[in-house]
């Protein structure tokens, strides 16, 4: 057993853990906070992307012991008082959500995504999120709802998030 | 524009409110299966076995028993003491919990090991020590029948070969006689792959027997959690648990697309041992025993032939199936219908006759034959039906839009009999292709693609005309075991205007907590803000059959409707006997009730409401709620027009779709927001089987590509920007007008896309390619005809 110390979503934490044990399962199961997700057993679906440092990564393929001394922001953590992450108001102001379980993920990823390139193209959101898989959206929405974040957080006026027909 | 009765304060039809569940979902506050923990809880993991076919010499679990941690090992025998080792099919089939002798197929379960934490199941799984001996498995289909074949299921009286069942519908002798005197007759051979839902939530289950209630509740990804509840009561009703001792409750589901409407092996197992132990127990798949194990979908053999004349009329149409099942028919069909809704392969084409059949058979593979997010077998049935009209196009010089256009089923003939049995409700076929081709101006996309030519480029336009049906289904000839496939709604009015409706469908993303408010806002006028929507606990949900096939809109949506509506009627009781009028006087506004002439004599919904609980009529009950059980007189048949634009790279046959126009009908539309959304979705499951998807296996039986590395999904770098939009062509008999729209476009993508890819391949000669179809098929098809 390994003692870790790291904060998750600003708070301190101290666990006791195996060294098998995996980051994704520490934080579902041991610290009980189960909007991180579990899609594949591969590392391909991203449903488990937390941010370690401020850079998004999959937690089901890092040791808890790799978490020592990290700071780790889950979904839990992007709402702050102050009301919700702009990418949270985005994916719902944009529907870029249906069943909700890539959602976590998917939004931690954008939020590293835009705090690396603030007013990233379409090409650079769908080439962005790639490590990402949504079984729901078909992925239009998602580019939206990004879209929309990235330009409440440059303190622009957002686009339009109303369905467009041909 | 879409004409909303109701402002957007009450956000009733035609409003595009953003979601009310989303609230949760984006906080990371959704409740999954695995979210579930509760006292005591012990975790189960499945052994599974690495042959497609093997008779078991012996388990040996000592090792595993002794891994501190490790509670119990449970094999088939331990099982087939309460005669819990092997489970109906709603087919009528019979498939293993877990096996005594034999293994059907590579991934099958084995034994189950059950423990302290999820890791040590896992260790204990490994620890498990099965001794096999191998057969050589049956893989294909085609020689399923053939005489030195092994039998796969002797266990099953009077099956002397592996033939599951023949179908066949629509006039024979005509349609034999149409294609002898036809002046053109087109064949193709035409397979459509085995592939996966793959759902990103896998499946799961939380079995939690408490022994002193004798009372089981679980916590199952489900999407039909009263229809399973019926079952467990069916299959352990003789070891004491009766269906009111059993809770089912489907928590949020993470997508369903049809593989979360089967039992699988380990919840009957989750059961049993919690049954048994009295501890809560959790079962929750990996991603590649969710590829490997759970139902597949399609798998279907087509021939298929289409007569008609030089110019283009379109007579008949003849389709030959050959179905392979695995070793079990466990397809998610309604009873009456073993090859689900597939007979709708007559398209959305007015010719005379049709003859179609088909045969399953047993192989060495996964059972299943569940949607893959597709109303039972229809994608199969338009993919042939799409596709065969294109190469019939191709065959007499015809460009398919016009060939289209010129057999379509017109407006004004509906209600339209189809030639296999169906009454189509609604359709304007013809405006649904104008609108697509002038969205992508088809006219100067075959301008364009002439001049590529002439350069020596790729460039392909492919259409699909598609009609679905939805909406399972009129009692009269749709069931599961028995039940038919009604649904309900259940709508309770507090005192204070606010509203509680339950239902017996289960969303996985569809919004129904989103749309069936919008409903109920649209009938009563209380806001759908104030509707509070709750589905998948059979404890306090009305009963119904669930959320797949595009139902819960036609079905729930529907009993919502008429629920209301009784309320409107008691309501309006209640504001004449406020207003002292008599009821002929009062006239309704969406939130309303006033006399005809005098606006200002008005009583609100809210008003009339709490007048139900405060201030009744003498002799009329009080409160304020309603349930209805719908039966769908019909069944609907929304359409699409989809139009998709390819170019293939000439060296590298890298294909991109370059636009992708997808126009549907679904009638009227509760929430276009959401509709739009569903299309998205349904859009990228249609281009994953075209273009990536299936599951392969060698002739060893082992399954080739069984997880997520190599089980190609497609990321937002696959799937293109869908452009989306829409005609209305209501439906008649549904009461708000609705038809379905989730599967639409799975069904209606694929072959918009083959035919775009043929089309630009006929410059080699192309006139067919099977899904998916990859630069590697196209470079070796090119290569074995000879053209590079
Ligand atoms: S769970 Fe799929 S990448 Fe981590
Ligand atoms: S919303 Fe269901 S997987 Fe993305």
């Amino acid at each position: 057993m390994h003692e870790i110390k790291f904060k998750v979503n600003g708070v301190e934490q101290i666990a006791s853990v195996e060294s098998r044990l995996l980051l994704v399962h520490l934080i579902r199961e041991n610290l009980s906070m189960t909007g991180t997700h579990i899609g594949c057993d591969t590392s391909s679906c991203g449903a488990c992307t937390v941010l370690i440092d401020g850079k998004s990564a999959k937690a089901c393929t890092i040791l808890a012991v790799q978490a020592n001394g990290k700071d780790i922001t889950t979904v839990e953590g992007l709402a702050t008082a102050e009301g919700l992450h702009p990418i949270q108001e985005g994916f719902k102001e944009a529907h870029a959500l249906q069943c909700g379980f890539c959602t976590p993920g998917m939004m931690l990823r954008a939020v590293e995504l835009l705090e690396k390139n603030p007013n990233p193209t379409e090409e650079e959101i769908r080439w962005g999120i790639s490590g990402n898989l949504c079984r729901c959206t078909g992925y239009n929405n998602i580019v939206k709802a990004i879209q929309y974040a990235g330009a409440k957080i440059r303190g622009e006026e957002v686009p339009s998030t109303e369905p467009e027909f041909v | 524009m879409i004409k909303c009765k109701t402002s957007k304060a009450i956000g009733g039809m035609g409003h595009s409110v953003k979601r009310k569940e989303d609230a949760r979902f984006i906080q990371g506050k959704g409740n999954y299966v695995d979210d579930v923990k509760l006292p005591g809880m012990l975790y189960m993991d499945i052994v599974r076995s690495p042959y497609a076919y093997a008779k078991i010499k012996s388990i040996d679990a000592s090792k595993a028993l002794e891994i501190p941690g490790v509670v119990a090992v449970v094999t088939g025998k331990d099982l087939e003491k309460y005669n819990l080792h092997w489970m109906p099919t709603l087919m009528s089939d019979t498939q293993m919990v877990l096996p005594t002798d034999t293994v059907m197929y590579q991934a099958q379960e084995v034994a189950a090991v059950i423990a302290t934490s999820r890791y040590i199941a896992r260790d204990g799984k490994e620890a498990v020590i099965v001794d096999y001996e191998p057969m050589t498995p049956l893989m294909d289909p085609h020689k399923s029948l053939d005489a030195d074949a092994p039998l796969l299921r002797p266990d099953k009286k009077d099956q002397t070969n592996n033939h599951i069942w023949h179908w066949d519908v629509g006039d024979k002798e005509a349609t034999d006689k149409a294609f002898d005197n036809a002046e053109v007759v087109v064949k193709q051979h035409m397979y459509i792959p085995r592939i996966h839902v793959a759902s990103i939530e896998t499946c799961g289950c939380v079995a939690s027997y408490n022994k002193v209630e004798n009372h089981l509740t679980m916590y199952m990804t489900t999407q039909a959690p009263h229809a399973i509840r019926t079952v467990i009561a069916l299959v352990a009703g003789h070891v004491g648990l009766t269906e009111e001792k059993i809770r089912v409750i489907s928590p949020d589901i993470g997508g369903g697309f049809g593989g979360k409407v089967p039992v699988y092996p380990g919840y009957v197992i989750a059961i049993a041992v919690s049954f048994l132990t009295g501890a809560p127990i959790k079962w929750i798949e990996d991603r590649s025993e969710n590829l490997q194990a759970d139902s597949f979908a399609r798998d279907y053999h087509i021939d298929v032939e289409m007569a008609g004349t030089k110019d283009g009329k379109i007579q008949a149409t003849r389709f030959k199936v050959l179905a392979d099942h695995g070793y079990t028919d466990a397809s998610a069909n309604p009873s009456k219908f073993p090859t689900g809704l597939f007979s709708i392969g007559t398209g959305s084409y007015d010719y005379g006759t049709a003859f179609m059949e088909a045969d399953a058979v047993y192989t060495n593979k996964p059972p299943g034959g569940v949607a893959y997010r597709c109303s039972f077998r229809v994608t199969e049935a338009v993919h042939a039906i799409e596709r065969i009209t294109d190469i019939f196009a191709k065959e007499i010089g015809k460009d398919p839009a016009q060939l289209r256009f010129e057999n379509f089923i017109k407006k004004e003939d509906f209600p339209w009999k189809s030639p296999t049995g169906w009454e189509y409700d609604s359709g304007d076929y013809e405006a649904g292709l104008r609108k697509a081709m002038d969205a992508v101006e088809y006219e100067k996309l075959r301008a364009e693609q002439a001049e590529k030519r002439k350069e020596g480029k790729l460039m392909g336009i492919g259409i699909s005309t598609f009609t679905e049906v939805v909406g399972a289904g009129p009692s009269k000839d749709f069931d599961i075991l028995g039940i038919k496939m009604f649904d309900s709604a259940e709508i309770r009015v507090h005192p204070t205007g606010k509203a509680i409706a339950r239902f017996g469908t289960k969303s996985q993303g569809q919004g129904h907590e989103t749309t069936y408010a919008q409903i109920v806002a649209e009938e009563l006028g209380i806001p759908y803000e104030h509707v509070q929507i709750e589905e998948g606990d059979t404890d306090t949900a009305p009963y119904g059959l669930g959320t797949y096939a595009s139902r819960s809109t036609p079905t729930a949506g529907a009993a919502a409707a008429v629920a209301a509506r009784k309320l409107r009627d008691k309501a309006k009781k209640i504001a004449a006997y406020l207003l002292e009028v008599s009821e002929e006087d009062l006239e309704w506004e969406p939130g309303k009730f006033f006399v005809k002439g005098a606006p200002d004599r008005a009583k609100t919904i809210q008003e009339i409401v709490f007048a139900a609980y405060t201030n009744h009529p003498p002799g009329m009950e009080a409160g304020f709620e309603a349930t209805h059980y719908y039966d769908p007189p019909n069944l609907t048949f929304p359409s699409g027009a989809y139009i998709c634009v390819v170019d293939i790279d000439n060296e590298t046959f890298e294909i991109k779709v370059r636009r992708f126009v997808a126009i549907d009908d679904c009638g009227n539309i509760i929430n276009p927001m959401i509709v739009q959304g569903q299309v998205h979705g349904g859009l990228t499951q249609g281009i994953a089987p075209a273009m990536y998807e299936e599951l392969i296996y060698d002739e060893q039986g082992n399954i080739l590509n069984g997880t997520f590395m190599d089980y190609l999904v497609p990321t937002a770098v696959e799937s293109p920007n869908w452009e989306t939009g829409h005609t209305i062509t209501p439906s008649p008999h549904h009461p708000i007008g609705a038809k379905g729209v989730g599967e639409s476009p799975t069904v209606g993508a694929p072959p918009a896309i083959a035919n775009a890819i043929v089309d630009a391949l006929s410059v080699y000669g192309v006139t067919h390619m099977d899904i998916p179809i990859t630069p590697y098929k196209i470079w070796k098809k090119l290569k074995e005809m000879g053209k590079i």
